[in-house]
């Protein structure tokens, strides 16, 4: 399948992922989308990885190139989980304080 | 002996910085004593050089380079030949005089002014000394700025009146302008010639072109036309009177002013090759002679007679020095040194006597109770009138004997001039000692002859006044018998081997000679007679009268011409383009950055949705940045 079709698709995953952040009030879609866009980008570096290495064998049988990228999406589920796990402690301390997940509420830390 | 040459200015300058730094806690004894010591000091040493060059030729003393950048070199030189030696014996002497005839005259001055006046007078004898002493030009010049302003400081020496400021920053002004002539003169001379020493710039002076000399002569000349007051830089010598009056005497009559007529003559072989600056000389010099007569001649205030007096010797100088009688010129300064300084000590013994009363209308019958100051003032008139055998008469005589060899009408105004001198000198004589006392009676009960502090210098200054005319006997009475030539003779030759000397029909010159004797003692008669019976009367002065009490007017006109018109742009500077031009523009910035941060601000309104998209817009322009970077470089580089 050709590499753009992948492209078009981490685009479209990752735009949705901006606008909704931009857009929706509520804590959880935002947390959502922004794994939206991170799962854009994992989706992005696991196709180049895949093609990379695909053009490397063509010329050496044995050769390891390319793979990296395909490491970096662990690194950043890795990430992404860790970062779930205190943004969703956070919306549900919110929650209670609060009984909404809208986040206008934290306007007022301004003051 | 060449290390006793840097002891003439050493004295005054020791004089002045422990008179100026003691101030505060010297007595006032001690204070007179140092002043005039020192002075004296220098006296001392300034007849050991002069007996010196007398004998055995020049002194030129180098010190040390006072600038040296690539190949200009100008060193601190001082230079005691036959002219310089004359002026300082002129300088330290009367200077010594007037120092000693101040401590009584100023002992009304509590001791810290007291002091502070004998420290201006000290560093005035200093800058005189150093001016005439310098071995060129520049040195010359650091002498000529400091001359100018211990005159600023000592005009402006009452300093809590306010005309007496105005008088002072008026002379300081008016010198300045006259300066930026004498340096814009020295660096041509240091362009064309690289040199300023004298002997180096007379010896080269064949290499300058006949339009160079010229420049550079009118140029120095007008720096002349500003230190010896001459037309149309004259008007800060009558206002300098707002000093006390031993100071006119020593800086506005005796030595400062004279330091045009030392220049001049000092770089005489410049002025002789540039005939055109000369003739410019003679004619200024001829016409502030009369001008500045005329206007004494209807002033009531006697240290303003003095002054017009004054204007008017000098400009015979320069006529003198004009027609090229340098010899006379030096002459006139060492006579006129004398009488002059004689007379302002005379006036100021007048107004130590009268409390203060500058008026001569106001005066009148002093000969009975001022009886030194008296007879040592009519000698004084005598002399500056010209009588023979006075010191003035053989003075003058030499220069209006050199002007009528050059051109006979040079000779007849200058006649004219003289006659006008006689008769406003003996007008303020007759005004002042003659007749009935016309002043209060309070006055009347307090008048007294002065200290001897005073009369002392008064009979020295005028014995000198009637006997110092027999060192330059014209050699029609006698052969060889002027002595002053011949000692000069020495600094002149280069200008006189150029000029052929046409020699003067004796019997004309002594029928001359004869003539104007006459006259003047005719014009002496007529005013002793009109103005000894003065009665003082209300009438106001009309017609001719009026312009002459008023001094032409000249001060009206500079006011009108010059002040005026500067004063209201200056005015309009700092009212119109400051105000709303310079301060505008930087109040603008100021508020510009205000007003911009107070708008930016509000871009920090908390809202996270907003960072976000802001965020994100940015973002995307880098990319967008990134994408197209050649295309905005080109972009960027079209714009610078």
């Amino acid at each position: 399948m050709p590499i753009q079709y992948y492209i078009y698709l981490a685009l479209s995953l990752f735009s949705i992922g901006v606008v909704g952040v931009l857009t929706r009030r509520n804590a959880i879609i935002i947390f959502m989308c922004i794994e939206l866009m991170l799962n854009a980008t994992n989706l992005l570096l696991v196709a180049f990885s895949k093609m990379h290495h695909a053009i490397a064998l063509a010329s050496n049988a044995a050769t390891q190139v390319g793979i990296e990228g395909q490491l970096f999406v662990f690194f950043i589920m890795v990430v992404a989980a860790a970062e779930v796990s205190v943004g969703l402690a956070i919306i549900v301390m919110m929650y209670r304080n609060t009984h909404s997940v809208d986040i206008n509420f934290l306007n007022r830390l301004k003051n | 002996m060449n290390n006793l040459v840097y002891l003439v200015p050493l004295f005054p300058l020791i004089g002045f910085l422990i008179n100026g730094l003691g101030r505060k806690s010297l007595a006032k004894q001690a204070i007179g004593v140092i002043g005039s010591m020192s002075i004296l000091a220098s006296f001392v040493v300034s007849i050991i050089l002069f007996l010196q060059v007398k004998s055995s030729g020049a002194i030129v003393a180098n010190y040390f380079n006072f600038i040296d950048v690539a190949s200009l070199k100008i060193p601190f030189a001082f230079q005691i030949d036959q002219l310089s030696s004359l002026f300082l014996l002129i300088i330290t002497g009367i200077g010594f005089l007037i120092h000693l005839y101040s401590t009584a005259y100023m002992t009304d001055e509590e001791a810290p002014h007291y002091a502070r006046y004998f420290a201006y007078l000290n560093l005035f004898v200093f800058s005189m000394l150093l001016l005439v002493m310098g071995g060129n030009y520049v040195i010359m010049f650091i002498g000529w700025e400091g001359v100018g302003l211990c005159s600023y400081l000592l005009i402006g020496f009452w300093f809590k009146n306010d005309a007496y400021n105005y008088a002072a920053k008026k002379a300081f002004i008016m010198n300045r302008i006259g300066d930026l002539g004498f340096l814009l003169a020295v660096f041509w001379m240091i362009n064309k010639l690289g040199t300023v020493t004298y002997g180096e710039v007379f010896a080269n002076v064949g290499k300058l072109s006949h339009q160079d000399i010229t420049i550079i002569t009118a140029l120095l000349f007008v720096g002349a036309m500003g230190k010896s007051a001459q037309l149309p830089l004259y008007t800060w010598l009558p206002d300098a009177m707002a000093g006390p009056t031993p100071v006119s005497a020593l800086i506005h009559a005796a030595t400062m002013v004279t330091a045009g007529i030392y220049m001049v003559s000092r770089s005489n072989i410049l002025y002789t090759m540039a005939p055109a600056t000369q003739g410019f000389i003679a004619i200024i010099g001829l016409a502030t002679a009369l001008f500045a007569a005329t206007i004494a001649l209807k002033q009531n205030d006697i240290k303003k007679v003095l002054a017009y007096s004054t204007v008017s010797q000098l400009g015979y100088m320069f006529l003198g020095l004009g027609v090229g009688a340098y010899t006379g010129a030096v002459f006139h300064v060492m006579t006129h040194a004398f009488f002059k300084a004689l007379l302002f000590l005379g006036a100021g013994s007048v107004i130590h006597a009268m409390h203060h009363e500058q008026d001569i209308r106001k005066m009148g019958g002093l000969k009975k109770y001022l009886p030194i100051t008296n007879i040592t003032f009519l000698l004084g008139c005598l002399a500056i009138a010209g009588v023979p055998p006075f010191s003035g008469f053989f003075s003058k005589d030499e220069i209006l004997a050199a002007a009528y060899e050059k051109n006979p009408i040079l000779y007849f105004l200058g006649v004219a001039g003289a006659l006008m001198t006689t008769f406003y000198m003996f007008r303020l004589y007759a005004m002042t000692f003659l007749g009935k006392f016309r002043g209060t009676h309070e006055q009347e009960h307090h008048l007294h002859e002065s200290p001897s502090a005073m009369t002392i210098p008064l009979i020295v200054l005028a014995i000198l006044a009637v006997v110092g005319g027999f060192i330059g006997i014209p050699e029609v009475f006698a052969k060889d018998s002027h002595w002053l030539e011949r000692f000069l003779e020495p600094v002149f030759v280069g200008s006189n081997a150029l000029v052929e000397h046409k020699e003067a029909n004796h019997a004309t010159e002594l029928m001359m000679m004869g003539v104007v004797t006459g006259l003047v003692l005719v014009t002496i008669a007529f005013a002793w007679n009109k103005f000894s019976k003065y009665e003082e009367t209300n009438t106001e002065e009309s017609g001719l009268g009026k312009v002459l009490e008023n001094k032409w007017y000249i001060d009206e006109l500079y006011d009108a011409v010059i002040v005026n018109p500067l004063n209201a742009f200056a005015g309009f500077l700092k009212n119109i383009i400051e105000k709303s031009g310079i301060d505008g523009v930087v109040n603008g910035v100021g508020n510009l950055v205000n007003y911009s941060s107070r708008q930016l601000r509000l871009i920090q309104n908390g809202q996270v949705g907003a960072y976000i998209l802001m965020m994100v817009l940015s973002v995307l322009g880098v990319l967008l940045l990134w994408i197209n970077d050649t295309y905005i470089i080109t972009f960027l580089h079209k714009l610078f």
